[in-house]
């Protein structure tokens, strides 16, 4: 019953509303749907890039920024375990949050953790855009045989939570290398398994967007003049894909990062000796009992601050770019 | 209706059909069966008896066929670690887990929809923003983070509750149920409400999400304009039409929350089947890794039909023409 | 204007406050209309013909408000009452028919039941009562085997049969005014006729005035008594539907009238506007119509016209000014 407020032309036979621009790609939509306007006028979304990026800022200057480097063993002392934080009784101005089991300061490997926890997310979330993208694309553009495996395999996982999956291939992998190598191999472990199991998401939407493009007419009209489809594929559907798959990857990295703490809160992901944020929070899960809270709490509280971070701005970003995609 | 019941459940046999090729891959190539079930001094020649014996110089597809008919009479073989079958391990620990998630199931649903109309039809309201961002936190917090939260709250500074365990079970001809003693339902309280409270917040925005778009459609608008009262609108026309995409989220949640409770069973100490399954994954231990895998599809597969059964109660576009199901939703 | 209008609109503003400020949908419009009365109302999308009808029937969408101005039904004013009194004169007093029948309709209750519900949220008949009734509208709006198809779905029905069980859905109780919103323009062309015909006997037997919101001047020339020909949120004529057909006075009837195909007329071309209704966020000063007027003076870029009477009909143009006395 509302009419939209838009320019039409002067004869009045104007019911069918024209989808507006309906040839612009999603980079333009980017850049002319008020992006930036909407992110200066919501101060959640700024303080949420603020937070996500001072993680990543800290994670990628850990050793500079860290008071303490819990990997260094020569400068970590038994005799420091346990301590509470610094405002507590028995606190130790050395380390503001306390220390862990083995003296290592929390505020240290909290960043420490956090570049460990941010790297496996960041890796796995490429991992899966990589392979989710390049097996959308084929899957829309060669269609077939080709297609409906593709999109049977993404129904299946797709209704086993994303979790389980990356447990199930976190086990076959150390089923296939020994339980003893794993824990060097933790990292390679934790990506490979949340890049497989995240790769879905991209695959239906981009396959959803490559069959609309592919049926324009400028697709037919670049094939009939003969020209290789992969040129075709990389240079006109992939930059019009780009757009959601953007918003898809902010979202899939709270998704990475949580897998991959749970995964090492579970004690199938990082060893105690290279702790992400999720083994903290598991190492001092033995100590709650104790009473030694700080170890639990502290880890905790920068995990959820990060996800609710790059979650809010997945959020954002999901709204500005197409508030239908949801 | 007959033919599309019959054909979702041909779809599930392919789904079983590619998960059981998928465990029994799994099974076979993950590791060396012979090599787990024998001490180091055997022979050669003892571990070539024992594989012929164990039929894993069969051909291949001699081998699955065996393996489908083991696992569809729930014969999982034996458990590497604890060499007991497999099959008795999980009868053991299926009440644990299915009790759990039944709870939390249902604490999530009764919560989750009243809260998500609510948020729907007040949008702006003060309440509605208040569990908009706590659902927002809620989703950021990681299950096993506010389970140790609330332990830390309620077992270790206030011990109010237990901390881990099924606290005292009745045996009911097999089926051990933590449900009718005060201890069990004490026992259960947090492990419910901590695997419930991701698909409690998931169920709300749902909801509220579905509420939104229905009341802008053209029919809720014509449902004013004939002057019915905001009850029947809200209620009778907006609520029932969310129905359908909040049953198919809901079952799928339910599946979920089978495997969710993998995490919560490990942060309280439950004994279930999530507990046996990460303990399986820890020490390789592959019959159990198969079982869990089928079982849990199975659970999926099964609930996903009682859901397209569902939609038949809910929408008459359906019982008339199957073939529209997929083009709805 | 003989005896009291049914509804009576005046200087009515609707209003959108956006991010970029606020946009006036509908910017004083008065109209009236008497009982038994069918008034068309045309313009192209935006014009705020739609907005309008939202206003009258107390639907517009928040944000969307009622800036300014009253609505009076039967000498009452309705513009202000509260939710509750406003939904019982909803269907009741004022019934509405939207553009889309397809999409109009619940598709999970039956027609009977949607037909049922309406007829006992306004009387006090009973189940079996209603649903008599109902089957009674069904066969009145031309739907045959009514006993059998009261229990059928909305997707049981073509688009047209559907948009039949519309109008017996916002004639059910007999409401004195029907807001007909682009009653027909998802149908086919072939059903149109058909659709409007209906409507047009059926509001004729029940006494029912009608407010037709179109952009199909055909439409109107066929079915009203009179027409308000909107542009911009303001009304550009009101009048007679043969006075405005046959003699438009505002350049932007006689462009609307040039621009449909006329047997008479031959092999004469179609004449068409040049150029395209300003947007809401940018309607010129003075007459919103000056860009594309080819008749403009220097008052038109100055001062908005008002509306003033010639002959039968009122015109907003500088040119039928009294003053002036140009024409």
């Amino acid at each position: 019953m509302v009419d939209a407020p838009t320019t039409q032309p002067a004869v009045v036979g104007d019911s069918a509303s024209e989808p507006r621009g309906a040839e612009t790609t999603a980079w333009s939509r980017f850049v002319e749907s008020d992006v930036l306007y909407s992110f200066t006028r919501s101060p959640v979304t700024v303080t949420a890039a603020a937070v996500t990026a001072i993680f990543i800022l800290s994670a990628v200057f850990a050793p500079l920024v860290a008071p303490h480097n819990p990997f260094d063993l020569a400068s970590i002392d038994l005799m420091d375990s346990n301590l509470p934080p610094m405002w507590l009784e028995g606190g130790d101005p050395r380390f503001i949050l306390g220390t862990d089991d083995q003296g290592r300061g929390i505020l240290s490997t909290i960043i420490f953790g956090s570049r460990i926890s941010l790297l496996i997310g960041f890796a796995s979330v490429v991992l899966a855009t990589v392979l989710g993208v390049g097996l959308g694309l084929l899957s829309g553009f060669v269609g077939g045989v080709v297609d409906a495996f593709i999109m049977r395999v993404a129904e299946i996982q797709l209704s086993f939570p994303v979790i389980l999956t990356a447990l199930l291939i976190d086990g076959v992998i150390r089923g296939v290398l020994n339980v003893e190598k794993s824990g060097e191999l933790a990292y390679w472990i934790l990506i490979l398994s949340i890049g497989i199991s995240n790769w879905v998401q991209f695959a239906r939407t981009v396959r959803g967007s490559t069959l609309v493009e592919r049926n324009k007419e400028y697709v037919q009209a670049a094939q009939v003049i003969g020209i290789n489809p992969t040129l075709i594929v990389l240079r006109h559907i992939l930059p019009n894909v780009m757009g959601p798959v953007l918003v898809i990857a902010t979202i899939q990295l709270a998704v990475a990062i949580l897998s991959e703490a749970t995964l090492s809160f579970l004690g199938v992901g990082m060893p105690p000796t290279e702790p992400s944020l999720g083994t903290l929070i598991q190492i001092g899960n033995d100590y709650l009992f104790s009473g030694e809270w700080w170890m639990v709490i502290f880890p905790g509280i920068a995990l959820a601050i990060l996800v609710l971070a790059v979650n809010l701005l997945g959020d954002w970003l999901r709204d500005a770019l197409n508030p239908k995609l949801r | 209706m007959l033919a599309f019941i019959i054909r979702r459940m041909i779809q599930s046999v392919v789904v079983m059909f590619f998960v059981a090729l998928l465990a029994f891959a799994m099974f076979r190539f993950v590791g060396d069966p012979v090599h787990q079930m024998v001490g180091i001094e055997t022979s050669l020649e003892e571990r070539e008896e024992l594989r012929v014996k164990l039929g894993l110089r069969d051909p291949i597809i001699v081998q699955f066929g065996r393996f489908v008919g083991n696992a569809a009479t729930l014969d999982f073989g034996i458990s590497y670690q604890h060499q007991r079958p497999v099959s008795e391990m999980i009868k053991e620990r299926m009440p644990a887990t299915l009790e759990l998630s039944l709870i939390s199931a249902l604490f999530s649903l009764l919560v989750g929809v009243p809260m998500g109309v609510y948020t729907g039809l007040h949008r702006q309201g003060v309440l509605s923003k208040v569990f908009m961002t706590a659902s927002l936190i809620g989703i950021s917090l990681p299950t096993f983070l506010i389970g140790i939260l609330l332990i830390y709250v309620f077992a270790v500074i206030l011990g109010w509750l237990p901390s881990f365990g099924r606290g005292v079970v009745v045996d009911l001809g097999g089926w051990r149920t933590g449900l009718l003693t005060t201890e069990g339902l004490k026992a259960l309280i947090m492990p419910a409400i901590t695997l419930g409270l991701f698909q409690l917040t998931l169920i709300m925005r749902l909801v509220r999400a579905e509420m939104l778009e229905v009341l802008r459609t053209d029919y809720i608008k014509f449902a004013r304009a004939r002057g019915l009262t905001n009850r029947a609108v809200n209620f009778g026309h907006a609520l029932k039409n969310t129905l359908v995409p909040v049953i198919t989220i809901t079952g799928l949640q339910l599946g979920s929350i089978i495997a969710f409770a993998i995490i919560t069973e490990t942060v309280f100490q439950w004994p279930g089947m999530g507990l046996m399954f990460l303990q399986a994954i820890q020490n390789v231990d592959i019959p159990i890794m198969a079982a869990y895998l089928i079982m849990i599809a199975f659970f999926f597969v099964a609930i996903n039909l009682v859901v397209d059964m569902l939609y038949y109660v809910v929408d008459p576009r359906l019982r008339v023409d199957a073939s529209k199901a997929h083009g709805h939703g | 204007m003989a005896g009291n209008p049914l509804l009576e609109v005046r200087n009515l503003r609707v209003e959108f406050p956006t991010r970029r400020g606020i946009l006036t949908a509908v910017d004083d419009i008065s109209l009236h209309i008497d009982p038994g009365e069918v008034l068309g109302v045309v313009g192209e999308s935006g014009a705020g013909k739609s907005m309008t009808g939202a206003a009258i029937i107390g639907l517009l969408e928040p944000p969307g408000r009622i800036a300014d101005g009253e609505i009076l039904l039967e000498g009452r004013r309705i513009d202000n009452l509260p939710y509750e009194q406003m939904r019982r004169i909803r269907g009741r007093e004022i019934g509405a028919i939207f553009q889309d029948p397809l999409t109009s309709l619940n598709p999970l209750y039956s027609v009977g039941e949607q037909l049922v519900e309406t007829i006992q949220t306004h009387t006090d008949m009973s189940h079996s009562q209603a649903l008599a009734r109902a089957i009674e509208l069904l066969a009145e709006v031309g739907i045959p085997a009514p006993e059998r198809r009261v229990e059928h779905y909305p997707h049981q029905f073509s688009g047209g049969m559907r948009q039949r069980v519309v109008i017996a859905l916002a004639l059910c109780v007999n409401p004195k005014l029907i807001i007909a919103d682009e009653p027909t323009t998802a149908l086919d062309v072939s059903i149109q006729a058909q659709i409007i015909a209906l409507l047009k006997r059926l509001c004729r037997e029940h006494g029912t005035a009608v407010m037709l919101v179109t952009h199909d001047m055909g439409v109107i020339a066929e079915t009203a008594d009179r027409v308000a020909v909107m542009y911009a949120g303001r009304i550009a004529e009101i009048g007679p539907v043969r006075q405005v057909i046959q003699n438009p006075k505002h350049p932007y009837t006689v462009g609307l009238m040039g621009s449909i195909p006329s047997i008479d007329q031959g092999d004469g071309r179609l004449t068409q506007i040049e150029g395209a209704m300003p947007r809401l966020t940018a309607i010129p000063q003075g007459c919103a119509f000056n860009p594309r007027c080819t008749l403009t003076m220097d008052r038109c870029f100055r001062e908005r016209p008002d509306l003033v009477q010639v002959e039968e009909t009122r015109v907003s143009c500088w040119h039928h000014d009294k003053e002036l006395a140009h024409a």
